[in-house]
């Protein structure tokens, strides 16, 4: 409406020319949109935690499927000496035309047995074999059809039986932050009234600024959004921890059918929003963020990783007195001792000629002079 | 009567009679009663469990009171327990209450001496008990009791099963002390998941041969309440010192969005059975058990650790006095045996000693002798020397002499030639 007020106040335009004004690149969104939904999307998801604390129960509520159907769960004499296993399931799901391949990473035996020292490499290893995958693959000959196996968002889970974190997720946390995207939430919320779940949560954040924990943080909102959205992300960042509670049952509440945990006392409802966050981790993780989670893994974390590992492929070579090269260093395999002396050979040789031709240059300006 | 009766007494079987009229010792129970009242109980409790589990909030409520105590932190570098006691009193019964913490339960990274100090802490309540009874001068009545008699044992509400930690301390921990398990912070697991629960719980005990303390039902009063709390094991309770109203009464309960969980209510939690068991019914039976078979237990280990035996060679039946005495004549002839080896070795080392030095006096002697001889050759060869030396000067001096008087009647001669 503006823009056309603008044109009549200044030049008197007609219909036709108006037209003539518009060049049509506002339909890129759409075209976007096109392209993606017949490419479809996928999603990394990690969940850590100890065994016990509803990380399947609310996987399946999050994504409204079984993921877990048969599983077996451990007794506690097989798990005094556990080691953690990766183990991973692949869904395709669909929604109005939207298709997203869904991979859910399961840290089975987290934090389960006695002695629980670096219980955490197995998962961190994981994390970077990814990464080295991915960089393998883009740095090949052939990219057509790279697989994105990069974990993009883990979901950690605190037990609410404590007060605050303890040591195991201090040092699981340090160990993994750098490497993905952490949403830090309280599990079984429903053990804990309002008050508790108040006091937990400021603890929380406390300890997590405290130790230097980097987890994932919401971008910040433009400043042209309206107030609503903008009030609505003041509220998100103002509750993490998210205090999650998940069901795999269907109860009969106020009439409807809902998710929700029964109890003698009343009926828990996982989507009620005065309940427990779930709703909120919901619409962060999957309504509003699932891709600024992916372009953060892609832009930070997986370009840490690749920087870090070229940093020491070149100094590895600069050990053997490679001069700065002028070619950009390729990410091959270290070639072999052979190579490596043609090249220095060749790199000595070069630096002679370089030496002369400047002792010519100097002899020819000191003549002219 | 004469020594020889009470010997035909006891061997012959006891006969019931009946009497005539009412003596009154059916007034023996009150007596014990009374004294016991005057005297005042003790009863030590270990509340074993992770940090934040609900410890210290359910003895609060177990006990209708406040003890003070801080909130532990997460980051403690081991496992220590923490011993509180209490004077409680209610209606004319003293109560000498002793809450043992354990700090940091659960919160290290590498568990494997986490039961260790609980273990050790039990172990050392036995000793000072020991001690006391073995002392010459005792005084057991006067004596504050510290030794456990129950373990209240706090599972984390999973779901699942016991976790690792949970089974290898209990296993540590059953020979000692009168554990019964309990399922913390209860609101949490609904009630079919908490049966599926407390199935999987006791299939686990049972098949790890875990003993953990069964509520007597061979007294007739308690047998069959006893009974069916047994079936009810482990206990799932919620604790809580906020009283919320509901309805038109004020109850101790936990108030969340979707509903008030009353503590005492058993629909909701076991709490009241646990209350029943511990304190109501069985606290006498559970300090007995404590004496009667933990601490004999540990007695019996302790004092055959040191040599003490119920029978000596002969499968004879030895007292502890005849034991001692045995020890101690073993001992004295231990002690004898080494002052005589000790002597023995002296002697030798002496006689060892003396002989070598009687060989070096003897190599000293032949050198001594030696040397003279070779003193006395060398001294001879400078006499032969000398005398040789001496014939050669008389020799010469006689040459000498007669050389002078020769030259004597020439030598005007030679000096007139000089002159001229």
């Amino acid at each position: 409406m503006t823009t056309s007020a603008r044109y009549k106040s200044r030049i008197f335009k007609t219909e036709d020319s108006e037209d003539k004004q518009y060049v049509g690149f506002a339909t890129l969104p759409n075209q976007v949109h096109r392209k993606s939904v017949k490419k479809g999307f996928d999603f990394t998801l990690m969940v850590a935690g100890e065994s016990g604390l509803g990380k399947s129960t609310l996987v399946n509520s999050l994504f409204l499927t079984d993921l877990y159907k048969d599983r077996k769960l451990l007794n506690a004499e097989e798990r005094i000496n556990q080691t953690v296993e990766i183990t991973k399931h692949t869904v395709d799901i669909e929604e109005k035309g939207v298709k997203l391949k869904l991979t859910i990473v399961d840290t089975p035996g987290f934090g389960d047995a006695v002695n629980n020292n670096e219980c955490w490499k197995p998962i961190t290893d994981y994390i970077d074999q990814q990464f080295e995958q991915y960089f393998r693959d883009e740095s090949g000959l052939n990219r057509k059809n790279i697989l994105d196996n990069r974990v993009h968002c883990c979901l950690y889970f605190i037990p609410p039986f404590g007060h605050g974190l303890r040591p195991v997720d201090v040092e699981f946390m340090k160990a993994l932050h750098e490497k993905v995207n952490i949403i830090p939430l309280i599990a079984k919320a429903d053990c804990l009234t309002p008050n508790e779940i108040k006091k937990l949560k400021d603890r929380v954040r406390d300890e997590i600024e405290r130790f230097g924990i980097k987890v994932y943080q919401f971008p910040e909102c433009d400043s042209d959004e309206d107030e609503e959205f903008k009030q609505m992300d003041k509220e998100l960042k103002e509750c993490t921890p998210f205090a999650v509670i998940g069901s795999n049952t269907v109860v009969e509440a106020r009439g409807q059918r809902v998710r929700g945990r029964l109890y003698p006392w009343g009926i828990v409802e996982v989507e009620n929003q005065s309940h427990c966050d779930f709703v909120k981790l919901r619409n962060m993780l999957i309504r509003s963020h699932m891709h600024d989670l992916k372009d953060v893994t892609c832009d930070v974390h997986y370009e840490n990783y690749r920087a870090h590992c070229i940093q020491e492929m070149t100094s590895k070579l600069a050990q053997d007195n490679r001069m700065d090269s002028p070619i950009p260093i390729l990410p091959l395999p270290t070639p072999d001792a052979e190579t490596e002396r043609l090249i220095k050979m060749k790199d000595e040789e070069l630096k002679r000629m370089q030496e002369m031709l400047e002792k010519m240059q100097q002899q020819m300006h000191e003549k002219d002079q | 009567m004469a020594a020889t009766d009470v010997d035909v007494f006891s061997n012959e079987e006891k006969r019931s009679l009946s009497l005539g009229g009412h003596v009154g010792f059916d007034s023996l129970p009150d007596q014990l009663v009374s004294k016991s009242v005057t005297q005042g109980f003790c009863f030590n409790i270990l509340c074993v469990g992770e940090t934040g589990i609900g410890k210290s909030t359910l003895m609060n409520t177990l006990f209708n009171t406040t003890f003070e105590n801080e909130e532990a932190s997460h980051y403690q570098n081991g496992v220590y327990l923490r011993p509180r006691t209490y004077d409680l009193q209610e209606s004319n019964v003293h109560l000498k209450l002793t809450i043992v913490d354990t700090v940091g339960f659960g919160d290290q990274i590498n568990k494997e001496e986490s039961y260790k100090p609980i273990v050790d802490y039990i172990d050392t309540q036995f000793e000072n008990y020991l001690q006391e009874e073995l002392k010459i001068k005792r005084s057991l009545f006067n004596y504050h009791d510290t030794r456990i008699h129950i373990c209240l044992y706090f599972i984390a509400p999973t779901g699942h099963s016991l976790k690792s930690l949970d089974l290898v301390t209990m296993k540590k921990l059953d020979s000692k002390v009168n554990i019964i398990p309990i399922i913390a912070k209860a609101d949490t697991i609904s009630k079919s998941e908490l049966h599926k629960f407390k199935i999987k719980i006791m299939s686990e005990l049972v098949s790890n041969g875990v003993q953990i303390y069964q509520f007597p039902t061979d007294d007739d009063a308690v047998a069959e309440i006893n009974s069916s709390m047994n079936a009810h094991l482990p206990f799932a309770v919620v604790g809580s010192v906020e009283e919320v109203k509901v309805g038109n009464k004020t109850v101790r309960a936990r108030q969340y969005p979707w509903g008030v969980v009353q503590v005492e209510n058993e629909s909701h939690c076991d709490f009241v059975k646990l209350r029943e068991m511990l304190i109501r019914v069985n606290m006498e039976d559970l300090r007995e058990q404590t004496h009667a078979r933990h601490y004999e237990l540990y007695r019996r280990c302790k004092l055959e650790e040191m040599g003490f035996k119920d029978t000596d060679p002969d499968s004879q039946p030895f007292s502890l006095q005849e034991t001692y005495e045995a020890k101690r004549k073993e001992f004295l002839g231990d002690l004898q045996r080494k002052e005589e080896e000790m002597r023995q070795m002296f002697v030798n080392k002496v006689k060892e000693t003396e002989a070598e030095l009687k060989e070096k006096e003897r190599e000293l002697h032949d050198k001594f002798e030696q040397l003279k001889r070779m003193h006395q050759d060398e001294k001879r060869k400078v006499e032969e020397k000398r005398k040789d030396l001496e014939e050669e000067i008389n020799a010469f001096n006689t040459r000498k002499v007669a050389a002078e008087t020769l030259s004597l009647s020439q030598p005007l001669k030679k000096d007139k030639d000089r002159k001229n």
